[in-house]
């Protein structure tokens, strides 16, 4: 057994220590916001939050994050999230959609941490999530429409 | 993606158009072949996985248009939508012309039915080749114009007033006394009978056709809802993860599961024709069996030839004539008499589409019906691949299309690959659970389906003035048409159309033109990667023709401009896109630009680079791209599909090869199978040009002409003329 707290919840999951956190919240947990995009840490696409840190789900074992406070894109709120989301629906960023959970986990982390990011701040911030749609360029627009928002 | 026949099957737009229903109540199209609209007499299945099963109280107009007591209008979409926004494209075209409100459109999926959802240009239910909207353009808004009609029929009885006195806009109906939403008249209108004929709107008259809407699927998407195959969850339902052979050719041969089963979560080990399937109750058991399972392959016919060797082969066969393909004059002859000789030789290597959902399906088979949960490309092929498999007949096989995370091209396969594996698996399982087959990426990167090595050798003669005086070219490569269902109408005396396109075709008027192709074998089976044979023919012409110009001293905007007086699109593009870059003007300094241009699936592209030389690698800043694609129906996805057939191109030019050794591919995930990152995505500038042409592609277009402009820049920067792909592999310094 190994107690996770997800999304403001405790859970109790009977995987293996070792097993990657993505799979345990995918397959038991049955959310599936976080995506399987590459299992080796290369993509993103699986990100997740431990204590508020963007993180691989999908090379983390569960052992290595019980008791953190574990969010998956279904628990991402707050005001940062919503304008990001906001931001994400204005400019049509999604095409194909499976890498913008990871995306947009990777976009609330860089603006918590830096509200009015540079150019060469979302490049460092967003340069491990791939988008084989290559929204890269509109998720730039949307990163900077959303700091502006939160400022004004 | 197929060839195709666009314009002859779509009508210039049609203006007040009147369409004759024939006595058996079926909407007789003037477009396409056999491009059936049944009015008012089918009920679709609709999918039963996206949760939007057929309500009671729906009101079904037409195949493609349902309107719910909750005044939605539900469009069904024959097309996949992998990221291209064909859905909400669809949803565009029915709600223009039934004048709805824009809140009110839902995009859903068709189910597999080709009678009712086949692509008019391919004959079978499928997506690809960039001809979603060609293909739906009329049949579509015929569609929206018929349910309006009817609703407009039922306003009428119902009020008790003549039909002309009524009117609808924004998804209401008034006729100045009376109002109604279209979810209050839906069950009775739907009931109403089809009138003979179905008007069509006045281009001057669209309300959404023309002007940008936001994707449909966009807030489910930024929500991280469960629209995948992989996030789908049945009950009962296993995952299975398949051993496939290290070499293309080799089958299982032993194996020995004992370790595997002994995984906690391991249910099953079967041997299906292309591997061995580890089936769990959970994915990562499935993977963690797999890692554990041992298998001894027979190689008999394993494919033992890494890209090496595979090299020497292609370029044995491009010394010699290959098959004819173009032969206008005497190329040899005037090549032998040119002043100057421009002998050159171009390698591409083998390309995987690695689309961002790895390849998925889930099949359930029960009391003889299987259904399948796929983002099916191919829904006709996908139904009988899975139907033959199982033994049973091909509309016993219900598809649940699902949208789908990328394909590229992956998804459509000519022997639905991994739709073939899972039905396999079922079959071998004999069971009536549902099995989810996951792929890994390893699996995807190593997997084959490959955009085909191809190489290419071009020899041009110049005349002492710098023109062309003739030019001999030999195009050697897998063809991908020969041996699918899609030859008859793409490979002609064993030329695949293909693997020839962009150079068989040229705009550019050249005299004394050959062009031959060989056709090669090899293991990892050939696929369509997004804007196929055009991928590597873009590329050659495009840098050659830069070359020419550069070597004779010429501007390379205006030395293209004077050999296409006959193709007054491709011109205007390349004008519009070489004005918008400032084509002439002073650049920063390391910087260049460069230039391409390049027609494919009907709709023509420029595009204009700026790339500087940073630690030897090329660095794209900007694009300048100016398209044609006949009337653009969303300007805004138009923009979005050209900055990502941008950036999808650009990865794959500057880093992405697969390679093999001794017949093992060397690349495994995103590691060593680079593709495009955040930080080298160029500012991309995107001008369309107005059009009232039927419209054409957009999904493939913007990828080919970015690899030539990128190269030709990098040769203007550095004086290397990069003829093997990717960049990467060359050090590249700034002269
Ligand atoms: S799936 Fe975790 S980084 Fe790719
Ligand atoms: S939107 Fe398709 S991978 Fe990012």
């Amino acid at each position: 057994m190994t107690k996770l707290l997800i999304n403001g919840r405790e859970v109790e999951v009977t995987a293996d220590p070792d097993t990657p956190l993505l799979w345990v919240v995918r397959d038991e947990l049955r959310l599936t916001g976080a995506k399987f995009g590459c299992g080796q840490a290369l993509c993103g696409a699986c990100t997740m939050y431990a204590d508020g840190a963007p993180i691989r789900a999908c090379v983390t074992p569960i052992e290595s994050v019980a008791g953190q406070a574990i969010t998956t894109p279904e628990g991402l709120e707050g005001r940062v999230a919503e304008a990001v989301r906001a931001a994400w629906e204005k400019h049509d960023v999604a095409q194909c959609g499976y890498c913008q959970p990871g995306q947009i986990m990777a976009a609330v982390a860089l603006l918590n941490g830096k509200p009015t990011p540079t150019d060469t701040d979302i490049d460092e911030a967003m340069n491990g999530n791939l988008c084989r749609c290559a929204t890269y360029g509109r998720i730039r627009t949307a990163i900077k429409t959303a700091s502006e928002t939160l400022q004004g | 993606m197929f060839k195709d026949n666009i314009a002859s099957c779509v009508r210039s737009l049609a203006n007040e158009e009147s369409v004759a229903l024939d006595r058996r109540g079926f909407l007789r199209l003037s477009v396409g072949t056999g491009a059936g609209l049944v009015i008012g007499a089918y009920i679709p299945v609709k999918s039963a996985t996206s949760g939007q099963a057929a309500q009671a109280g729906d009101a079904v107009f037409n195949p493609f248009v349902t309107i719910t007591p909750a005044n939605k209008v539900i469009v069904l979409s024959k097309h996949l939508d992998k990221g291209q926004g064909t859905a909400t494209g669809l949803a565009t075209l029915v709600a223009d012309e039934l004048d709805a409100d824009w809140s009110q459109m839902v995009a859903e999926f068709a189910p597999a039915n080709a009678a009712l959802y086949k692509n008019t240009f391919f004959g079978v239910q499928g997506t690809g080749g960039s001809t979603a909207m060609a293909n739906s353009f009329e049949q579509y808004r015929k569609a929206g114009a018929a349910a309006k009609q009817m609703l407009v029929a039922a306003a009428a009885q119902a009020w008790k007033t003549d039909a002309s006195k009524i009117t609808v806009s924004k998804g209401v109906i008034t006729d100045g006394t009376n109002t109604a939403t279209f979810g209050e008249l839906a069950s009775a209108a739907a009931k109403m009978p089809v009138r003979d004929t179905v008007t069509l709107k006045d281009p001057k008259d669209f309300i959404y056709i023309g002007k940008s809407f936001p994707r449909l699927d966009q807030k489910a998407k930024v929500t991280a809802a469960p629209v995948f195959t992989q996030d789908i969850h049945l009950s009962d339902m296993l995952v299975a993860v398949v051993a496939r052979p290290p070499r293309f050719g080799a089958k299982p041969g032993s194996v020995d599961a004992v370790k595997a089963k002994a995984v906690k979560g391991v249910i099953g080990v079967v041997t299906i024709p292309g591997g061995v399937a580890v089936v769990a109750s959970s994915t990562w058991a499935a993977i963690k069996g797999r890692d554990a399972l041992q298998v001894t392959w027979d190689e008999t016919d394993a494919d033992k030839r890494g890209t090496a060797e595979l090299l020497e082969e292609y370029k044995a066969l491009a010394a010699k004539p290959g098959l004819s393909v173009r032969k206008d004059g005497d190329a040899e002859k005037a090549i032998a008499g040119a002043k100057t000789v421009i002998d050159a030789e171009f390698a591409f290597p083998f390309l995987a589409h690695a689309p961002m959902e790895p390849l998925n399906a889930i099949l359930a088979f029960k009391d003889g019906k299987a259904t399948i949960w796929s983002g099916s490309q191919l829904q006709t092929i996908d139904q009988s691949v899975a139907a033959a498999i199982l033994g049973i007949k091909p509309e016993d096989v219900a598809i649940n299309t699902q949208w789908a995370g990328g394909s590229f091209g992956r998804r459509a396969v000519y022997n639905s690959d991994y739709v073939a594996e899972v039905a396999h698996i079922v079959k071998a399982l004999a069971t009536d659970k549902p099995i989810k087959l996951v792929w890994t990426r390893e699996d995807d990167i190593k997997g084959g389906y490959y955009r085909p090595m191809y190489l290419h050798k071009v020899k041009v003669g110049l005349t002492e003035s710098g023109e062309i005086a003739g030019w001999h070219h030999r195009i050697v490569g897998q063809s991908i048409m020969e041996g699918t269902a899609f030859a008859a109408s793409s490979v002609k005396n064993g030329v695949d159309a293909t693997s020839v396109e962009g150079v068989s075709d040229t705009p550019y008027t050249i005299p004394n033109y050959e062009v031959e192709v060989h056709n090669t074998k090899f293991g990892a089976p050939p696929l369509w990667w997004r804007s196929v044979g055009h991928t590597h023919t873009a590329y050659v012409m495009e840098t050659m023709i830069d070359e020419i110009a550069t070597r004779s001293g010429k501007d390379p905007v205006a030395f293209r401009l004077a050999m296409l007086e006959k193709h007054p699109r491709h011109a205007a593009v390349l004008k519009l896109a070489a004005e918008k870059a400032g084509w002439g003007t002073p650049v920063a300094d390391g910087v260049a630009r460069g230039v391409a241009v390049h027609e494919s699936f009907k709709s023509f592209v420029a595009q204009v680079a700026e790339v500087r030389i940073a630690d030897g690698r090329a660095k794209v800043d900007r694009v300048v791209c100016a398209v044609d694609c006949g009337l653009p129906i969303n300007p805004d996805n138009i923009v979005a599909q050209i900055e990502g057939g941008i950036g999808y191109g650009l990865g794959a030019v500057l880093h992405s090869h697969v390679t093999l050794t001794d017949g093992i591919v060397d690349q495994a995930n995103f590691g060593d199978y680079e593709v495009l990152r955040f930080n080298e995505m160029p500012t991309v500038e995107v001008h369309i040009i107005p059009s009232t042409e039927p419209p054409t592609g957009i999904g493939e277009p913007g990828t080919p002409p970015i690899g030539p402009a990128v190269a030709n820049a990098v040769a203007a920067l550095t004086g290397q003329r990069i003829r093997t792909l990717p960049l990467a592999i060359h050090k590249l310094a700034a002269s």
